[in-house]
């Protein structure tokens, strides 16, 4: 989103100079949002400095007090801290599936790359609901997974059942992220100039000292961007970890959907998804941020 | 070009498997004879395509998310058509800024935006309606349709509209006879994608539905919730093959690297 912002024209040609015209065109859009997305969000901010009663409901005061309760509370910070270490998790498996991966499409002859890179982006239009179905029949109480494991005399069947653990919810993540990462990595490879791989190559390089050497620093903008995609994403999902997580492993999201739905204390379940909404946003400003500098430097 | 070798292609190879597992154990169990989750040993059978269409629920919610993908597109293209022309045309205070209001939904977590219209549409009672749904959903789906509508206004030859306008057409023939034929693509491609995102939304619609107008994922996600029976493999069986079929339009129409990745 930054990127697009950026790459922007400085000064496109006028068609009328100094008219209402681009007000007009661009008025309807722009009310729609600041209605519709301005005033939602300025009312779970008010919200979350409300109090809750089980027996009064929602009492309209100005407190930090859900905000203390998240900060103070044992059980928030297990929730916010499990949030983080599966992001991340996620992310550093991106990177190491996500990364080669992208760079093995680049290389495949013509019809096979238009056709691999099809199949690779397609599940990102699959319902999340879907993939994570198929993940709990891979994974759940008999599922394929156990079962191969003990077909094969590796493992018992029930090492195969990772419901309800870290280690289930990490992998379906993966799969449903990575192809974020292969986007981002596939964009940044072409750029590359393919002479300077081949330079490299016939001054006696190895193919892995190329990717390593000459390929991984000229792509490390789009390693970032697909990091930054996948860390939000991760942060935020919500339907992968309700369902294999349930309510033994919660999240941050599926916190939030809790004390909506279920406990009804809308107060503290506003003030949840507002450090959420704060964390996602220094993370992407500081990326921002890294990358300009990044910028600034290489052309200094 | 030079070729994989060895390794790299064991590497992609099952880099493709693990892509592809989850979704054809979806696919396989589907078919199964049985009442209870199995694959189809011992013969296919098409029993729980059959039982979709027994289950009120799961056909009333593929037609609530089938009308509110597409009220939600089409509003979003006609709102990101002006929008687009503007920021692309005119140099005016307030452009940098009309660009990250517009993309701003996708740097907000779903669940996020879900307990937002939450308290919004209850205060204003509107709660559970279509209308709010359609709404909600247009927030979501802009982002989408605003970068290929963006991107087809930048990428095309104004020449051609000089020409007509020199020629003596009038501003609005130039943009319906010319302009509108040309950046086709791009809000066509705009459109399908903002469909399928519409149609697959869990995270904050799951807030704003209310059991009449839950939509599919909804309802999927409550199902899961209680049971996981053959029953939920058909209907994701189905929803693999539209969308499927999508792609493939979309591919088409528009090309489904430019639509994900951007100028390729």
């Amino acid at each position: 989103m930054a990127e697009l912002a950026s790459t922007l024209p400085a000064t496109p040609p006028r068609f009328f100079p100094k008219s209402l015209t681009p007000w007009l065109l661009s008025a309807p859009g722009a009310i729609f949002f600041l209605m519709l997305l301005g005033m939602p969000l300025l009312m779970t901010l008010v919200l979350s400095f409300n109090n809750f009663d089980y027996a009064e409901g929602i009492i309209a005061t100005f407190s930090l007090a859900n905000y203390m309760e998240v900060v103070q509370d044992d059980y928030f910070h297990e929730i916010f801290f499990r949030t983080y270490v599966i992001s991340i998790a996620v992310v550093v498996l991106c990177i190491a599936i996500g990364v080669p991966e992208a760079y093995i499409l680049s290389r495949m002859r013509s019809p096979w790359r238009s056709l691999f890179l099809v199949v690779t982006l397609t599940p990102l239009l699959i319902s999340v609901v879907v993939r994570t179905l198929g993940w709990v029949l891979l994974i759940g109480g008999n599922g394929l997974l156990g079962k191969t494991l003990e077909g094969l005399g590796i493992a018992d069947a029930s090492a195969g059942n990772l419901m309800y653990t870290h280690t289930g919810i990490i992998l379906a993540l993966v799969h449903v992220l990575v192809p974020f990462m292969v986007i981002s990595v596939w964009a940044a490879l072409q750029k590359l100039d393919p002479s300077v791989e081949h330079a490299a190559l016939s001054l006696g390089a190895s193919h892995t000292t190329v990717f390593r050497r000459v390929v991984v620093p000229q792509i490390m903008p789009g390693i970032l961007s697909g990091s930054l995609i996948v860390f939000a994403l991760a942060a935020s999902a919500f339907a992968t970890p309700a369902i294999l997580g349930g309510r033994r492993i919660k999240v941050a999201a599926t916190a939030a959907y809790d004390e909506y739905l279920n406990t009804m204390n809308w107060p503290l379940g506003a003030s949840i998804a507002v450090i959420l909404l704060i964390a996602n946003v220094v993370v992407v400003m500081s990326y921002n941020r890294m990358m300009e500098r990044r910028f600034r430097r290489t052309l200094g | 070009m030079q070729n994989n070798g060895k390794l790299a292609l064991c590497f992609h190879t099952l880099f493709v498997i693990f892509l592809m597992a989850p979704l054809v154990v979806v696919m396989l169990v589907a078919f199964t004879p049985n009442g209870y989750i199995s694959y189809p040993t011992d013969g296919f059978s098409l029993r729980w395509f059959r039982a979709i269409l027994e289950n009120r629920s799961f056909v009333q919610a593929f037609w609530n998310s089938l009308y509110l993908g597409i009220g939600a597109a089409s509003v979003s293209a006609v709102l990101a058509v002006p929008a687009a022309l503007a920021i692309a045309r005119y140099q005016f205070r307030g452009r940098e800024a009309l660009v990250s209001l517009f993309l701003s939904p996708l740097m907000i977590p779903h669940v996020v935006l879900g307990v937002a219209f939450l308290s919004f549409f209850s205060r204003i009672g509107v709660y559970g309606s279509f209308y709010a749904l359609v709404a909600a959903h247009v927030i979501i789906i802009m982002p989408y349709t605003m970068r290929l509508v963006m991107a087809s206004v930048f990428g095309m030859d104004r020449r051609v509209e000089q020409a007509a306008l020199s020629l003596g057409a009038s501003q609005w023939t130039v943009f319906r006879r010319v302009t509108m034929p040309i950046i086709l693509p791009g809000v066509a491609g705009g459109w399908i994608l903002a469909f399928t995102t519409s149609f697959d939304e869990l995270s904050m619609t799951i807030f704003v539905a209310s059991p009449s107008t839950a939509t599919l994922p909804v309802q999927m996600y409550n199902h899961i919730a209680h049971t996981i029976d053959p029953l939920i493999t058909s209907v994701s069986t189905v929803l693999i093959v539209l969308t499927a079929l999508l792609v493939l339009i979309l591919d088409r129409i528009y090309g489904l690297d430019k639509v994900l990745i951007g100028k390729g």
